[in-house]
Formats: C-alpha cells, sequence, structure tokens
C-alpha cells in the first residue's frame, strides 16, 4: 500500500495523506490530478472496483472534499482519492467514462448539493425533489427545520421538555 | 434544474379516425385520459335503513391498494400470511387504484412520492377510505424536520383511521381495520365526499409544496 501511493507521489502532488488502518489508505490531491490518479489506480494497480463518490461540506473552510473510494478486490484493501474543490459555483471533472455508475453519483451530487459535473449523463435532471426552488438542501447553510417549519404545517404539541424542571413545575409548582 | 417535464404528451393532439362503416369519430386523447369535472359529493340513501345496509356491505369488502409509501410496507405483507390472516376481515389486495376503496399510506411520505399518491387516490373509486400507519403521517415522526416529507396527511387527503406507532405491528393494523370498519358501519367514513367538499383546500395545499404541477387538476 505504501508503494502505491509512492508511486502516485512520483506522478502528481500530494497534499495530505493518511493511513486509517492497513487496508485502508486517503490521499488528497488537486482537483485536475484527482481523475489520472483514479485512472491509474484503476488501470496500472488493479482498484477495479469503485465503491462510491461521497462528500463533506467544509462550510466554514468554504470547500466542498470530494472522496472516491476505491477497492482492490484481490488485495482486500481500499483507498480514498480525495479533492477539495471551493465552494463557490462548484464545479469538477466528470468521471464516469470510468465507472459507468458514477453518473448517477454525480446526479444526486447536482442536486443535493449543487456540485455541477460538465458532460455527465443527465446530471441536470431532478433526483428526488421535483421543482425544488430553494438552494440545494444537503448544504450546511440550508436551515432543513426553518424550511419544514414553513412548508410542511407542522402540528402543533411538539415541543419537549427537559424531564426534571418539567415534573418539578408540575408537583410542585409552589418550590 | 431541468425544464418541466409534460406529464400530458404533447403529441396527443386531437384526430380524426375513419370508422368501421365510413363514419368519421373525433377523438380528442386527452378527455379519453383525464375527465374535467371536479369530484361530486354522494348523498347518502333517502332511508336510513338501506344506508346502513350498503354500509355494512361496503364494511365488509375493504379492498387495499398495494401502494407502500414508507417503511411501514413492510409491515403489510405480514398481514397476507396465514398467520395475522388479513382475509378473514373482507381485507384483500388489488394490485390498480381502480379496483380498490382502502389506500394505506404507509409511513413518511416524501413530496415526491405523495404527488403520485394524490394521483393514485383520485383514481380510486367512490366510496373510499385512507388510513394512516405510523406517527410520521399524524406529525412527521422522526422526519419532522426534514426539508422533503411531509409532517401531516391530514392537509393532503382525508384521513379515516389513524394507527399509531413507529412502525405499527401488523396486530395494530388489524386493529386499525377493525375500527375502519366500525367507522364505515357508523356512516361516519365520509372521507371522499368530505374530499369533494374541500377540494379547493386540500388543493391549495397540495400544490403549495408540489412545485412543478403539471397534471389536471383532478384526474381519473
Amino acid at each position: 500500500m505504501e508503494e502505491i501511493i509512492k508511486n502516485i507521489e512520483k506522478m502528481v502532488v500530494i497534499t495530505a495523506k493518511k493511513r486509517q488502518r492497513d487496508n485502508l489508505y486517503f490521499v488528497t490531491t488537486g482537483k485536475d490530478q484527482a481523475i489520472p490518479v483514479i485512472t491509474y489506480l484503476r488501470d496500472y494497480e488493479g482498484f477495479s472496483h469503485f465503491v462510491m463518490l461521497s462528500v463533506a461540506d467544509w462550510m466554514e473552510e468554504g470547500e466542498f472534499e470530494l472522496m472516491y473510494l476505491l477497492n482492490h478486490p484481490v488485495k482486500k484493501v481500499d483507498i480514498g482519492v480525495c479533492v477539495r474543490i471551493p465552494r463557490e459555483n462548484a464545479s469538477m471533472h466528470t468521471a464516469h467514462h470510468l465507472w459507468e455508475q458514477i453518473w448517477s453519483y454525480q446526479r444526486e451530487l447536482k442536486e443535493m448539493y449543487g456540485i455541477d459535473f460538465p458532460g455527465s449523463p443527465r446530471v441536470d435532471e431532478s433526483f428526488l425533489l421535483e421543482g425544488w426552488d430553494q438552494i440545494p438542501p444537503m448544504r450546511r447553510e440550508f436551515d432543513t427545520l426553518k424550511y419544514a417549519e414553513e412548508t410542511y404545517f407542522p402540528r402543533p404539541g411538539r415541543e419537549t421538555h427537559d424531564p426534571a424542571t418539567y415534573m418539578k413545575q408540575k408537583l410542585y409548582p409552589n418550590e | 434544474m431541468s425544464e418541466k417535464k409534460q406529464f400530458i404528451d404533447p403529441d396527443l393532439q386531437p384526430r380524426t379516425v375513419i370508422g368501421p362503416n365510413g363514419e368519421e369519430i373525433q377523438i380528442n386523447p386527452l378527455e379519453d385520459y383525464f375527465c374535467s369535472e371536479r369530484p361530486k359529493v354522494h348523498e347518502p340513501k333517502r332511508w336510513k335503513i338501506f344506508e346502513d345496509f350498503v354500509n355494512w356491505a361496503r364494511a365488509e369488502s375493504i379492498w387495499v391498494l398495494g401502494f407502500g409509501t414508507g417503511c411501514g410496507s413492510i409491515e403489510l405483507y405480514p398481514l397476507l400470511t396465514p398467520r395475522f390472516d388479513a382475509y378473514r376481515f373482507g381485507v384483500q389486495m388489488r394490485p390498480t387504484p381502480r379496483q380498490a376503496n382502502l389506500m394505506i399510506i404507509s409511513g413518511y411520505l416524501s413530496v415526491k412520492t405523495l404527488k403520485r399518491a394524490i394521483r393514485s387516490y383520485e383514481q380510486m373509486q367512490n366510496p373510499k377510505y385512507v388510513m394512516a400507519l405510523g406517527s410520521c403521517t399524524i406529525n412527521g415522526g422522526m422526519y419532522f424536520d426534514s426539508y422533503n416529507t411531509i409532517n401531516r396527511l391530514d392537509k393532503y387527503m382525508p384521513v379515516d383511521v389513524y394507527v399509531a406507532g413507529c412502525m405499527p405491528r401488523p396486530e395494530a393494523i388489524l386493529a386499525g381495520f377493525n375500527a375502519l370498519k366500525a367507522k364505515i358501519k357508523e356512516g361516519r367514513a365520509e372521507g371522499a365526499n368530505e374530499y369533494a367538499k374541500n377540494f379547493d383546500y386540500y388543493k391549495a395545499n397540495q400544490k403549495k409544496i408540489i412545485k412543478d404541477w403539471n397534471m389536471p387538476d383532478y384526474n381519473w
């Protein structure tokens, strides 16, 4: 595993690397280098199984972190290729030519986070939110509770109480 | 987001067809698919004894639309096994809305599913009933703060029976069937008429959250 990461370091600049456990490593690289690294891992190192594409929203730092998780079915090891992209007008190169199923991840990320993947099939079609007119709902600045209260007729009586103080008020109101 | 998809195929233009005897028949496909009329209130029978008899008969024929919306639908399948045996209560599953008279909303409803549920409900024939399972349909349950699931089902369609629980066991659903049957026999299960009377209220609530409303107001 260390050797594979050394091979990657010979190709591109790796800004961070992390060993989670013996069979799981993470490397962070730039936006333009990520797809070549993934292609290299698939074609030369044998990471033939694509596990998932996920995103973390680092709102305070103004960045999204995309993570492509790949699996080596023979060596039983995983490697996550991480990419940091800016949140404003977020855009990333599409990777659906490597594994076809990536287009559905990319379509979902476009809808839920507003990350564009130019060239990805059907990326502009709505996935779950038909006719959504707010900011993408999984972005952290979206106040989902406020939106739900304004939109979905909350039933009164849902307020919660601290059991100790509530019982005290009910049982011993004069103390 | 992409441009709105047309629910109705724009190519379905009115056309003229020559019949077997050479006569010309005007066909408007939209009129075949949808009716533009609003739902009507069905008055009860003039004599109460007849209405009671009809209600008794209705209560013994609960045909459920097989439409599972959330985690609760997994609790519906054991009902049809010998262990719980819903058939002994006159309850059976039907595959299409036009054959069913009870719609079970089995759990949380996302907005996307609500649109389909409303369509299915409107396609069911009168008299029709709605049973809502689980706390998600009552007050939103654990999804009360979700951006995409409704909180109260009774704002969008009239609900006859709620079955509380997260999720209700099949025994609870059987109790719900019995409560619904008692309500029908008393003549209080008037959900379809309520929907017709307050049609504008329900439509306004539905259109408030279904932003790409691209179908007729009432389609059956």
